[in-house]
């Protein structure tokens, strides 16, 4: 064999070792990938929802929201997964719903009345742990240990991304008609209230799932910035959803690669490599910065 | 035989009535436009008549079968233009009364969207985004909607606002067609020469009704000089009210 066919070869060899060796080796990568994944098949959907109905801000609010609930979950029985969850859940649905319930009974909108409720929630979190838990504990809520997945929380994850897809399969056409035109559907169906909540309890939904893995701080990036990426490659919404997917997957591939080999927060990580996505697709996109402006030419057409 | 009855019927916001003491009805079949001066409450009594607010006084009464049976077109329609969807999937969501949440769409279905995209003109226009589209070519897309909906009762505010003459001529035929397969369109409107050549009844509104019957009869010059002067009335009681609230930071 020619020397410099041997360099070629090692030099693959390391590169596949580079991209595949760490879940190769370790368990607990694997884990992580496959949780994190999971995750992303979910979140990236309800995240293009979220970005379509112009509530990208509603998600980080709802992320912060859940923290009171984790927290009492953590007073009760430490940092252990079921407890917290749900607290998660049951702390973002109230302010989900009292935001939601200010906003269609008083002369408030709702982002002002959910900005007051997660403000709310968000010191009330903070303060109970701080009365008891050190600053350890908090770090593993605020960023999350993607990389201490157990069996359990792979089953929590799946089982979210389970009842996200179903449920946006069952109400997609309410869903997406919400978004599109609320005064169409409100003469034609009751179902507009319904999608509406439904589609608050996926966004908490997802945003729980993430906090294990992602932090409660760093979950929403998961949801929202392969959204807002693929928004500048998809014309139509199927499209959207399924690049918003592809590249949520791939980022946490590449953000845990990212590291493991650098030693970061792996949450972090695989959010910065959303954020490369986001600005390659802002950059490169036909629709970006440098694209073509749509609408200009056709403007008059008719 | 009545589409709508209204008796006494009293509409507004928060308290402030913008419709005052209507009594009438929009016959079965009857196509009747709705005129009158900016704030005489065109819009919210269509908003009543499809449902989406409630009377503060007095009845809208109507056959209980039919209250799925309306197609309203807002004014500067709601519609998400920059909405990742084809004009076909705006089209479609016309089924949403007979098709529901969950049942799927058939190949009549297909064929009633082609026919209906094929009655507005846009042949070919299926695929395209509805950012690419014009005012007129939206306004077209939203009467295949209708066309689809295939409602006894028709509700159109300011259908032509937007839109150039050869497409206002083009919805005008729509309307006329919808009029003889015995439909009953209500049309909130401001051109009144337009009125007067295509709509056979007119209700003349400024808060309370001015005449409501034959387009000719209603459309009298005293009772359009009677429209101008309760419409300048109301602009000095809103100069009224400013002043009063002036007053009152002092």
């Amino acid at each position: 064999m020619r020397p410099q066919k041997i360099v070629k070869e090692m030099s693959m060899t390391t590169i596949i070792d580079f991209l595949f060796g760490p879940f190769i080796d370790f368990a607990f990568m694997r884990h992580a990938l496959v949780g994190s994944a999971a995750l992303a098949v979910g979140a990236c959907p309800v995240g293009v929802f979220l970005m379509l109905r112009r509530m990208s801000l509603a998600g980080d609010a709802l992320s912060h929201a859940i923290l009171p609930g984790v927290a009492l979950g953590f007073f009760v029985s430490g940092l252990s997964l079921v407890p917290m969850a749900l607290g998660g859940l049951v702390a973002g649905l109230i302010v989900a719903l009292l935001s939601g319930l200010v906003a269609r009974n008083t002369v408030q909108k709702e982002d002002a009345s959910l900005a007051a409720f997660y403000l709310v929630s968000l010191a009330l979190g903070v303060a109970l742990i701080s009365l008891r838990g050190n600053s350890i504990d908090l770090t593993h809520i605020l960023f999350g240990t993607v990389l201490a997945l157990d069996r359990q929380s792979l089953l929590m994850i799946g089982a979210v991304a389970s009842i996200t897809l179903v449920a946006l399969a069952l109400f997609w056409r309410a869903l997406v008609l919400e978004c599109l035109d609320p005064t169409f559907l409100r003469t034609v169906s009751r179902a507009g209230p319904l999608a509406h909540s439904v589609f608050l309890i996926l966004v908490v939904l997802n945003l729980v799932g993430g906090f294990q893995a992602m932090g409660t701080l760093l979950c929403v990036g998961l949801m929202m910035l392969p959204a807002a990426a693929a928004r500048f490659w998809a014309k139509r919404l199927e499209a959207l959803c399924l690049i918003a997917m592809a590249i949520g997957i791939v980022s946490c591939w590449i953000g845990l690669l990212v590291s493991y080999h650098l030693n970061l927060s792996s949450g972090a990580a695989i959010v910065l490599v959303a954020g490369m996505f986001y600005l390659a697709s802002l950059i490169f996109s036909p629709r970006g910065v440098f694209g073509q402006k749509p609408n200009r030419a056709q403007h008059k057409a008719a | 035989m009545a589409s709508f009855r209204l008796e006494n019927l009293t509409l507004g916001y928060d308290g402030h009535p913008a419709v005052h003491h209507l009594n009438g009805e929009f016959a079965t079949g009857s196509l009747t436009a709705v005129l009158g001066p900016n704030g005489a409450g065109k819009s919210t009594l269509l908003k009543a008549l499809a449902g989406l607010l409630k009377p503060i006084a007095g009845t809208i009464s109507r056959k209980k079968d039919d209250a799925k049976e309306i197609a309203y077109l807002p004014q500067a329609s709601e519609v998400d233009r920059t909405f990742p969807v084809s004009v076909k999937d705006l089209v479609a969501t016309g089924l949403f009364q007979r098709r529901g949440l969950f049942t799927a769409q058939t190949k009549q279905d297909e064929s009633a969207i082609a026919q209906a995209l094929n009655d507005v003109g846009l042949d070919g226009f299926a695929a395209r985004g509805l950012d690419t589209l014009s005012g007129g070519q939206f306004q077209r897309t939203l009467f295949a909607r209708v066309i689809l909906q295939d409602a006894k009762t028709i509700l159109l505010d300011e259908p032509f606002s937007a839109v150039d003459s050869k497409t206002t001529d083009d919805l005008l035929k729509i309307i006329a067609h919808w009029q003889s397969e015995r439909r009953t369109i209500v049309a909130v409107l401001h051109d009144e020469e337009l009125v007067r050549r295509h709509f056979p009844d007119t209700l003349l509104l400024a808060r309370e009704p001015l005449g409501w019957g034959a387009t000719a009869q209603v459309l009298t010059k005293s009772n359009l000089l009677r429209a101008r002067q309760i419409h300048e009335a109301w602009d000095e009681a809103a100069e009224d009210c400013e002043r009063d609230e002036h007053d009152h930071h002092h």
